[in-house]
């Protein structure tokens, strides 16, 4: 391979990582937030889908991409709000609810996307760093970048320093941690629980309006393959940190960016393989994180996944 | 509770044989509850199916009556309903067996691809050289041996690592479709297929039979045969009984001195192979060749089959076959009524979600129970 080619491959991943990143990143987010409260919520990969369709239906029928992104967040926290509301009753499990509302999210969103499927839809638009910063023309394009990335990227500095510092931070680790001490201290232990799993749906449904309105911008029945999934288990790679979740979402979106940065200097062969390296590399981390100590002593006590 | 009172008051025989009956009541009880709260399940989520179809301005009453013809109601429906109950008996299986012992495991699907692409691939050296009862057989081993060792791996890494099965058995189920799609579009492509790329056919001479009179193939009768074996071994065996012990309680399963690594490798293998006899079927009887169409969801629909049937593998028979109903005729509805092919993936979903909110209800009605105090645990 020679510079220019490697050049090539590395500016594109660069650029992929950031395009492809934003829907982990927002999912992950989510994810911790739920997952920090002592619930898990493995029903994201659907929420991300029936976000994107709708975000795509708001954004066609309205002409407007941001009230896409809204829409999709409301639709993505309703679907969080009922996975909180029913998991507070007696026999319920989180886990199985999650794979429940995976399969309705994905059903609903297949039923009402269907006439989407061809029309275009407005997009969002995009800021050109590179153009800003003077980048030569070659990373102009790695760098133009989707201010929901840079909303993501602010979301998570937030939920850093508000989790540490902030008296709903402390709220919602007391009851991830231990319920019976959270009680004791009087705070509603459901409540909390469901307002965590509706941001979580939220930020998820805004992860999907990503998917569907800038990258990769059309509705499709094959738009999300595992997205939502990756998502929450590189938040147990990130050990429930805010900033590694973005750190994590950008390491996947290199994985997921170089079968097509490959394909863009002529290496087609492998392509399914290449497809494949998200996947292998999250159970690879989950391989190497999940058995070890110090990952331990960062999960929030109440976790059902813990236990 | 009661008997040990009586039994320490007055140890007589007369009262023993009323204390048996009425031990024997609250356990018919029980088990009605186990077949009234999926029922209820059933019927409030088609209501509120119905619901949703009378609000996008489709008749309801229509639907289930095309849902009936189209699963049930003509010999040809029914046949088609069976054939797609085969897959979703073998594939519940492979969600059953590992929820006995704690494990939510829902690789099923990937088990089915890549065991049906295991058992085309080896076949490809040996067609038209190997006479059919060789052929089929090294297919059947290598589709079994593929499912029980992916689905097992989900288990290693669970006992070993800690590593969640639910995540990661979906996550092997996006590595095995790549790994087909790898293959059925690289170097096993059979060049005639241009617009679905596949591996070579078996060729039809070489394809399973159907159970003699119908047109159902033989995969219903060994979904059925395993159904009924691996009941036996759950609830009659010493290997089911630890089983269960450590779905109930690991950590004193482990105090006891069971085998709990063991156990858990064994269970998720166990259902790796069930998935693989699905996917092993789907080839040899069904399709003839690895293609896209082994991902048909059959892997996703036997979770929430398994999860109606309470994880019994009996009850899985009978669910299945609705399912398979539902499955089979989704095509007439979707011609007949204009609705998209995904409504039976919202009518699934919302069984789904509705089933496991009634959990809940389990224990809070006294003619379930028979005695109140004991119920709520």
């Amino acid at each position: 391979m020679t510079d220019s080619a490697l050049a090539t491959v590395l500016i594109a991943m660069i650029g992929g990582a950031i395009r492809v990143s934003t829907p982990f990143m927002f999912v992950a987010l989510g994810e911790t937030i739920t997952e920090k409260s002592g619930r898990i919520n493995l029903g994201l990969e659907g929420t991300l889908v029936l976000g994107a369709m709708v975000a795509y239906m708001t954004s066609y029928k309205t002409g407007s991409p941001w009230l896409g992104v809204l829409g999709a967040g409301c639709v993505g926290m309703a679907l969080g709000a009922l996975h909180g509301a029913v998991c507070r009753l007696p026999r319920v499990n989180d886990v199985a609810i999650g794979i429940a509302m995976m399969s309705f999210g994905v059903g609903l969103a297949f039923f009402f996307g269907k006439p989407y499927i061809q029309p275009t839809a407005p997009r969002l638009p995009s800021v050109p760093i590179g153009e800003w910063i003077g980048a030569p023309p070659a990373l102009r394009v790695a760098l133009d970048v989707n201010p929901l990335f840079l909303v993501g990227i602010a979301i998570a500095i937030f939920l850093w320093w508000a989790f540490k510092n902030t008296r709903w931070g402390l709220i919602l680790r007391t009851t991830g941690d231990s319920a019976p001490a959270a009680r004791a201290m009087g705070i509603p232990v459901d409540f909390v629980r469901f307002l965590a799993t509706s941001a979580g749906g939220f930020l998820a449904g805004v992860a999907g309006a990503f998917l569907s309105l800038y990258y990769p911008g059309s509705w499709n029945e094959g738009l999300s393959s595992g997205q939502g999934l990756m998502a929450v288990a590189l938040v147990i790679f990130a050990r429930w940190d805010p900033l590694k979740c973005v750190i994590a979402a950008l390491l996947f979106g290199a994985a997921g960016a170089l079968g097509p940065s490959l394909q863009s200097i002529g290496i087609t062969s492998g392509y399914y393989f290449f497809n494949a390296a998200p996947y292998i590399l999250t159970l690879l981390i989950m391989i190497a994180s999940a058995g070890s100590k110090r990952a331990m002593r960062d999960v929030p006590g109440e976790l059902s996944m813990s236990r | 509770m009661q008997k040990s009172t009586t039994a320490d008051t007055s140890p007589s025989a007369p009262i023993e044989t009323v204390e048996f009956a009425s031990d024997l009541g609250i356990r018919l009880r029980r088990s009605a509850e186990y077949v009234a709260v999926p029922l209820f399940a059933l019927v409030t989520s088609g209501a509120l199916f119905a619901v949703f179809l009378a609000l996008i301005g489709k008749p309801p009453a229509d639907f289930y009556s095309l849902l009936w013809r189209g699963g049930f109601g003509t010999a040809f429906s029914l046949q088609n309903t069976l054939q797609r109950a085969a897959p979703l008996i073998l594939t519940a299986l492979a969600m059953a067996i590992p929820a006995r012992i704690g494990l939510i495991m829902i690789g099923g699907e990937g088990a089915l691809v890549l065991s049906g692409f295991s058992a085309a691939a080896v076949a490809l050296p040996l067609i038209g050289v190997a006479p059919k009862f060789v052929l089929l057989p090294v297919m059947a081993a290598a589709a079994i041996v593929v499912g029980a060792l992916w689905v097992g791996l989900a288990g290693y890494l669970r006992h070993a690592r800690g590593v969640n099965e639910t995540i990661s058995s979906l996550l092997l189920t996006y590595i095995a479709i790549a790994i087909m799609n790898f293959f059925v579009e690289g170097a096993l492509r059979d060049p005639g297929s241009a617009n679905k790329p596949s591996t070579f056919p078996i060729g039809d001479a070489n394809m399973i039979g159907t159970i003699p009179g119908t047109d159902v193939h033989w995969g219903l009768a060994a979904g059925i045969v395993l159904c009924i074996a691996l009941h036996f071994l759950m609830s009659r065996t010493t290997f089911g009984f630890a089983a269960r012990i450590t779905g109930g309680n690991p950590r004193a399963a482990l105090a006891q001195g069971l085998p709990v690594g063991k156990l858990i490798v064994a269970c998720s293998m166990i259902a790796g192979a069930c998935a693989g006899v699905a996917g092993f079927f789907e080839i040899a009887a069904i399709h003839g060749r690895a293609n896209a169409s082994l991902a048909a969801g059959y892997g996703f629909t036997g979770i929430l089959v398994a999860f109606l049937a309470r994880h019994n593998p009996i009850a899985i028979i009978p669910v299945a076959i609705m399912f398979g109903g539902i499955a089979a005729a989704g095509g007439l509805i979707q011609r007949r009524m204009g609705l998209p092919d995904a409504s039976v993936l919202v009518l699934q979903g919302l069984i789904f979600v509705v089933l496991l909110i009634s959990e809940t209800l389990y224990g809070r009605f006294a003619i379930f129970s028979g005695e109140r105090s004991t119920s709520r645990t």
